[in-house]
């Protein structure tokens, strides 16, 4: 192994050193080992690592410095939504007397907590036009599976057993037939036509007395609106079924459209996209549901509701699917959502739409002079464009993202959707500078001209990184997921 | 308005425009419908600048009753423990929380690596080779965990415990209904599983067994005992749910033949934030590894030889294998599973066995002084830093009397079964002092009459 290698917390582990600073015991102490006997006392302590308090900050800074986030550069990772932080909302999470509040101590004592939770579902409800709103799904995934599963409840109080089917387009992101298969569902893919939309003729031909769902994002994650929206919306509900929405790209439309009045009957938000919660390397988000209200009654419980001014837990709610999570939701990152939306109001917020999209079409009609844009229609807030001429000259698309990493961006999204070939999702967000689309777009441009004068640069990199491209496959063949001491 | 988070001037905009070839950015609205269109401007509250927003807020926070205010015996679950300054530093730390997923290894070795030692971590609690890079929560992973039983044994009965927390058994409920798996309850016999019954239900036809270790009310199961009564049901899986902070004293469930282990890291690190975020764990064997729900991070090198870590196992999961996924999860709690490593870290090897000791000697003085002071002691079995007592008053009186003394009472139980009524599942970490404990003692006895 090279000795470029960069230690792990195990490695500077060293017998004896510690970093911890207990209270006192004060008490007497019990006869532990008499009480619990040989086989409940553990034998070996667990190898945690032997540290020192500077030791740790010493590696985690220097891990830090191995990561790349919204704040190291650009981002434009598509259907991520990779905006701008905001830092107050940091400082809001951790006042005490949000950060620090226990799930069960009575109403009484954190009224502040549930008058948030109640403004936030009641903005949602505006923001998405939806009847009642849920904050307790931790995820977008969470959401989609909390709404097909209050979709399922739906049709079986209708006695509508056989809608086993849940309709997903092949373009649609992969939580979504992951979820319709926890909820119990086969999942059906519909097809795209070539303007990269949902094809109505086969919708209708997959649609029928079985279907319970469909799953829609719109804008659809090639970035385009589904224009048609109202159409599927009746063929959908003229066969019986719901109408969902991935809200996943709703920083494409706030303030111009609502789910509610396109049709939609159930949807989910990431409150760690569009309304700012930071995505933490991976998690948590939040993914909250709104729904119409013939569903209201199958929310999760218990809901948050106001009597006079008094905020109060609804845990009465006989038909409802009962609970997706322990406690109340991510508040943490609601309440990191509640700070963005009450710093933005509904002016801001269309604004926010507005300039997301703005920049993905900016970028998109800079970049369709060297790249093939496989929808050359305007986009919202993201757009897809497609590597096939750098591959025609030996190029992948992987190795352009790679040479990006060289000009310190952050590669978009490739090889999603599916359907398109060689595929780069781009989705800059409203939060950045015309000079850095700008850098990003020359870049791009200039590695297109790479592929075409130099191509081993290209499909060589990255090259100034700290570690080159790794080997994934052994990775997988002979998994090490641990670490294990020599 | 301004707005600080949008940095576009008109001169700008006016120049993308023109790029674009439209004359207003309405025009790249123009494909949704005339007739859905929003004709009005949203009905929110008005913008608000960071200096008066903050301060909202910050009085909004203050109608809250913060357990920094007051002394907390509350548990059941989430719990008031020692959070070392620097675990806050590093969540701080913007290349970790403004990333998402660590999809482009060159660039997210951190993440990685800090991930892959979390796993690592986890594996030693528990007792088990492989570990996630973490789940939303206990409760859910805990659910992800039955069903997986479920998918590996082709059977559709899970036995489950009533000393399981109440709120993950709900959780179960509603995601084995999705997969159509029927949820068994286990009776209680003196605070714990009744093997009794779990021997009279442990079938051919059963996937898996779910308890908690220690359990619910605090109570230590015989895991010995259950792991005797596997043994004539191979193929029914084991699956436990355990406070992670206990394991650092207690035998890892592995060793008890566990085929999965879930649980919360909130001990670790994680503040309360009123339920969440805190961030769930799973484990389980090598057999299952290809089964986990989640991301999984793994050792490999780069071409030059240098170690690095990755994303892997990826065939496993919804942006590959889509409906055919062994979960949906996509999003999970990277950052608090941060949180949690860097607090591990900081307690260490032996730490961890001290303050897992130190919860459970001072769950012990109290409980003696509550024995001493009349009350009692509901269960007398083995525990580790919760124990239910009786009382002859209504819990939730109490516990507005004992708030009027700087006091946050313990769980009242007569919220989950009527059967508990005038019960309290008191809850005492490491950074209960014994004179706070003595007041609460002296407090309850006051009033228990
Ligand atoms: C279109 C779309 N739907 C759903 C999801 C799932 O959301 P989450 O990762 O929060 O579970 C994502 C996120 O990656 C997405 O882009």
């Amino acid at each position: 192994m090279s000795d470029k290698n960069f230690p792990l917390l195990f490695e500077r582990s060293k017998e004896g050193r510690t970093s911890y600073s207990l209270p006192e015991l004060e008490v007497e102490s019990f006869d532990l080992e008499a009480e619990l006997g040989d086989v409940y006392i553990r034998k070996e302590p667990p190898k945690l690592p032997e540290v020192s308090e500077l030791d740790i900050i010493r590696h985690y800074t220097g891990l830090a410095s191995r990561n790349y986030g919204v704040d190291s550069g650009f981002y434009p990772l598509g259907s991520c939504t990779m905006k701008y932080n905001p830092k107050i909302n940091e400082d809001i999470a951790r006042l005490e007397g949000f950060s620090h509040i226990h799930p069960y101590q009575g109403p009484g004592t954190v009224q502040g907590a549930l008058e948030m939770l109640y403004d936030l579902q009641e903005s949602l409800k505006e923001i998405t036009g939806m009847h009642e709103v849920s904050l307790q799904s931790a995820a977008g995934a969470q959401g989609e599976w909390t709404a097909l599963m209050m979709i399922r409840a739906f049709h079986e109080a209708n006695g509508d057993h056989h809608r086993t089917k849940v309709i997903v387009p092949d373009s649609a992101h992969g939580t979504n037939p992951a979820s319709a298969a926890v909820a119990g569902f086969e999942a059906v893919t519909v097809k795209s036509n070539e303007q990269g939309l949902v094809d109505l003729e086969d919708l209708r031909r997959v649609v029928g007395e079985d279907t319970a769902a469909l799953m829609l994002t719109n804008p659809n994650t090639l970035g385009l609106f589904e224009k048609n929206i109202l159409e599927m919306a009746s063929i959908v509900h003229e066969a019986g079924g719901k109408l969902y929405y991935d809200g996943a790209n709703l920083n494409a439309i706030m303030g111009y459209v609502r789910p509610g009045d396109m049709g939609f009957d159930a949807v989910h938000l990431n409150l760690h996209k569009t309304f700012t919660g930071p995505h933490g390397g991976g998690g948590p988000g939040s993914g909250p549901v709104g729904v119409s209200e013939e569903l209201a009654a199958y929310l999760p419980k218990p809901l948050i509701i106001k009597d006079n001014d008094t905020f109060s837990f609804d845990d009465d709610r006989p038909e409802s699917i009962g609970r997706v999570k322990p406690f109340y939701g991510n508040f943490g990152i609601n309440l990191r959502a509640y700070t963005y939306i009450r710093t933005m109001g509904a002016e801001g917020l269309k604004k926010v739409s507005e300039y997301a999209v703005l920049n993905a079409n900016y970028m998109m009609r800079r970049l369709e002079k060297a790249f093939q844009m496989p929808y050359p229609q305007h986009c919202k807030h993201e757009f897809v464009l497609s590597g096939s001429i750098q591959k025609k000259l030996g190029v992948r698309t992987l190795d352009m993202a790679k040479r990006l990493l060289d000009f310190d961006f952050h590669p978009p999204t490739i090889y999603f959707p599916l359907n398109v070939e060689e595929g780069m999702m781009i989705e800059p967000t409203e939060t950045e500078s015309k000079e850095t689309l700008d850098s990003f777009i020359d870049t791009m441009i200039h590695i297109a001209k790479e592929v075409e004068e130099n191509p081993e640069i290209v499909q060589e990199a990255p090259h100034n990184t700290i570690v080159k491209r790794m080997d994934e496959a052994t990775a997988a063949r002979k998994p090490v997921l641990r670490y294990e001491e020599e | 308005m301004e707005f600080r988070y949008l940095p576009m001037t008109s001169e700008d905009k006016q120049e993308m425009m023109k790029a674009i070839g439209i004359k207003d950015t309405d025009e790249l609205f123009a494909d949704i419908p005339a007739g859905v269109r929003l004709q009005k401007e949203l009905d929110l509250k008005q913008p608000m600048n960071e200096y008066a927003l903050t301060k909202e807020l910050t009085a909004m926070a203050n109608k809250n009753i913060s357990t920094k205010e007051v002394v907390s015996f509350l548990g059941a679950g989430v719990y008031d423990h020692y959070i070392p300054s620097i675990v806050d530093h590093v969540i701080s730390k913007p290349e970790f929380y403004t990333a998402y997923t660590p999809y482009q290894p060159e660039i997210s070795q951190g993440e990685l690596q800090a991930i892959f030692e979390f796993q690592t971590m986890i594996s030693e609690l528990t007792g088990l080779p492989v570990a996630n890079s973490s789940m939303y929560d206990g409760g859910t992973a805990l659910a992800e965990a039955v069903n997986l039983s479920a998918a590996q044994t082709k059977k559709k009965k899970v036995l489950v415990s009533d000393a399981v927390h109440p709120e993950y058994q709900q959780v179960i409920q509603t995601y084995a209904k999705g997969q159509e798996i029927e949820i068994i309850p286990i009776r209680l016999n003196n605070g714990k599983t009744d093997l009794t019954h779990l021997e009279e239900q442990l079938h051919d036809d059963i996937a898996g067994v779910v308890v908690q270790y220690p359990n619910f009310f605090g109570q230590i199961e015989q895991m010995d005992a259950i792991q005797k009564l596997l043994e004539n049901q191979k193929k029914t899986m084991l699956i436990v749910s355990s406070n992670p902070l206990a394991l650092g004293y207690l035998t890892p469930p592995g060793e008890f033949g566990a085929d999965i282990v879930t649980g919360d890291t909130q001990v670790f690190g994680i503040p309360a934030q009123f339920g969440g975020p805190h961030c769930g764990y799973f484990a389980t064997t090598k057999k299952l590894m290809r089964k986990v729900p989640g991301r999984l991070v793994g050792q490999t090198q780069d071409e030059n030889g240098v170690r690095g870590y990755v994303l892997t196992l990826q065939a496993r999961e919804q942006h590959i294998r889509r409906d055919k996924a062994t979960s949906n999860i996509c999003s999970n709690q990277a950052l608090n599973a941060l949180a949690s490593s860097v607090a591990m870290s900081s307690i260490g090897k032996h730490g961890i066995r001290k303050m897992a000791e130190m919860n459970m000697q001072k769950a012990r003085y109290a409980k003696k002084k509550f024995a001493e002071n009349g009350i009692t002691v509901v269960y007398e079995g083995s525990f580790f830093n919760e124990f239910v007592i009786q009382l002859n008053q209504d819990i939730t009186k109490l516990n507005a009397a004992l708030l009027e003394k700087g006091i946050l009472g313990g769980f009242d139980l007569g919220k989950i079964n009527p059967a508990y009524q005038g019960q309290m599942l008191v809850a005492v970490t490491e950074i209960r002092t014994k004179q706070e404990i003595d007041q609460l003692v002296k407090e309850l006895g006051d009033m228990h009459v």
